[in-house]
């Protein structure tokens, strides 16, 4: 009996010490647009965040799009082929890639690549009490550290989402048109006549803009939350890439519910 | 790092993002290939428009000349009312037909208007009053096994 209850109090305590989070996180959100004003009086911190964010995972994004969209032109050809219509290869790609592809597993690469950057510095930087002695400076950690990568993530993420895009429909063009030969203006042609520029692509960018505020404010906010230890850092840092990789997932099904009726 | 270099970066950064979203608009997207600008929009009746839909193509001899705009269903005649949005650049005599059609076996439908003899042109707000339907491919089969039926019969 006392086992039984024991159970059902750690079901209540976890699920309340989540609620407690999920609170702690919104508050958090808040905090940085009332900052925001004061952190783009210094607009250069934004752009150095923007360069870590956004430049230095250029290269991680631009490789495994073009991977991406070679396997895509290289799966899609050998079904499509069964049903002789291997000119549709090009619709394939990029629908999606547009639509699916691009969003989430940049989305996903984001969280890996900038996210835990993000929870691990702010861990750190708590850890190491700088976060304590800008307070007692009178300078705003939420405008100083939190604010600038905020916004970065929020720009870097839908360019490196439409860079992913497109290399990967240039990566499905080298497979399909340049190694297997599919027509050229047939691979053109049906994928502009199939992907719609106000529904397609902008829906895709819409939702790379969501997944990167998803991925952002969990970073920021592990890292802000986490207990200022090494192992509290660690594990604030593996909690960042779970969770923005399912809140990524989560969000996307919930998205393309509304969007492509 | 140097702040200008930093800037640099975050500049190529955002040039190599807007030149992506430039391509996927017009080398992917169908935003080039929307050249149908100004319009007029005539009327069309049909008793079944088959699997028609809204900004679906209006095709004169297999060129797009405009869009389907919108299809409401009267409930007065109980037929659909089709709304055509046509290109101003080109003209049509009163007595066009439109017909419904299926692009390839399994494809989209789109109506394809053929011309008439008449002397005076559709103006916006007209009636193209001959039309055709649309296959459906359920009647055509039931009309055919009929007429197998009915050869036996003899």
């Amino acid at each position: 009996m006392n086992n039984l209850l024991n159970i059902i109090a750690g079901l209540g305590s976890s699920f309340r010490s989540k609620m407690i989070r999920l609170g702690a996180g919104t508050r958090l959100f808040f905090l940085i647009i009332i900052y925001s004003a004061d952190s783009f009086k210094r607009i250069g911190l934004t752009i150095r965040e923007i360069y870590f964010t956004g430049v230095l995972s250029l290269v991680i994004i631009v490789v495994s799009a073009f991977f991406v969209g070679m396997v895509l032109g290289l799966q899609g050809y050998y079904t499509l082929e069964k049903y002789g219509s291997s000119e549709a290869i090009g619709v394939l790609v990029a629908l999606a890639l547009v639509r699916e592809l691009g969003p989430v597993v940049t989305a996903l690469l984001f969280a890996g690549r900038a996210g835990t950057a993000i929870t691990a510095e702010i861990g750190l930087m708590k850890a190491t009490e700088q976060l304590s002695a800008m307070e007692v400076m009178a300078v705003s950690p939420i405008a100083r550290i939190i604010a600038p990568r905020f916004w970065a993530g929020m720009i870097s993420m839908p360019i490196l989402a439409t860079i992913f895009s497109m290399v990967g429909i240039l990566g499905g063009y080298f497979i399909a048109v340049l190694v297997i030969g599919v027509d050229e203006g047939a691979f053109w042609s049906q994928m502009q006549a199939n992907v719609d520029f106000s529904n397609d692509i902008v829906d895709g960018a819409i939702k790379s803009i969501v997944f990167g505020f998803a991925c952002t404010i969990i970073a920021l906010f592990e890292g802000f939350d986490a207990p200022p230890t090494a192992e509290g850092v660690s594990r604030a840092t593996t909690r960042t890439v779970v969770i923005s990789s399912l809140a990524v997932l989560g969000l996307d099904f919930i998205l393309t519910s509304f969007m492509f009726v | 790092m140097e702040r200008t270099k930093l800037d640099i970066w975050v500049g190529i950064f955002v040039i190599i993002g807007l030149a992506a979203l430039f391509g996927l608009a017009t080398k992917v997207g169908n935003l080039t290939s929307n050249n149908i600008k100004e319009t007029y929009s005539v009327y069309a009746h049909f008793e079944n428009i088959g699997g028609l839909k809204p900004r679906a193509a209006v095709k004169a001899a297999g060129v797009v000349v405009g869009r389907v705009n919108s299809i409401i269903f009267d409930t007065e005649a109980y037929h659909a009312v089709v709304s055509i949005d046509v290109d101003k650049r080109y003209v049509f005599p009163k007595d066009t037909f439109a017909n419904i059609y299926t692009a390839g076996l399994l494809g989209e439908q789109y109506i394809g208007l053929e011309a008439g003899g008449d002397m005076t042109n559709l103006a916006a707000g007209d009636l193209i009053t001959q039309t055709q339907d649309a296959v459906v491919l359920e009647k055509l089969i039931s009309q055919f096994l009929y007429s197998k039926a009915s050869e036996e019969d003899k």
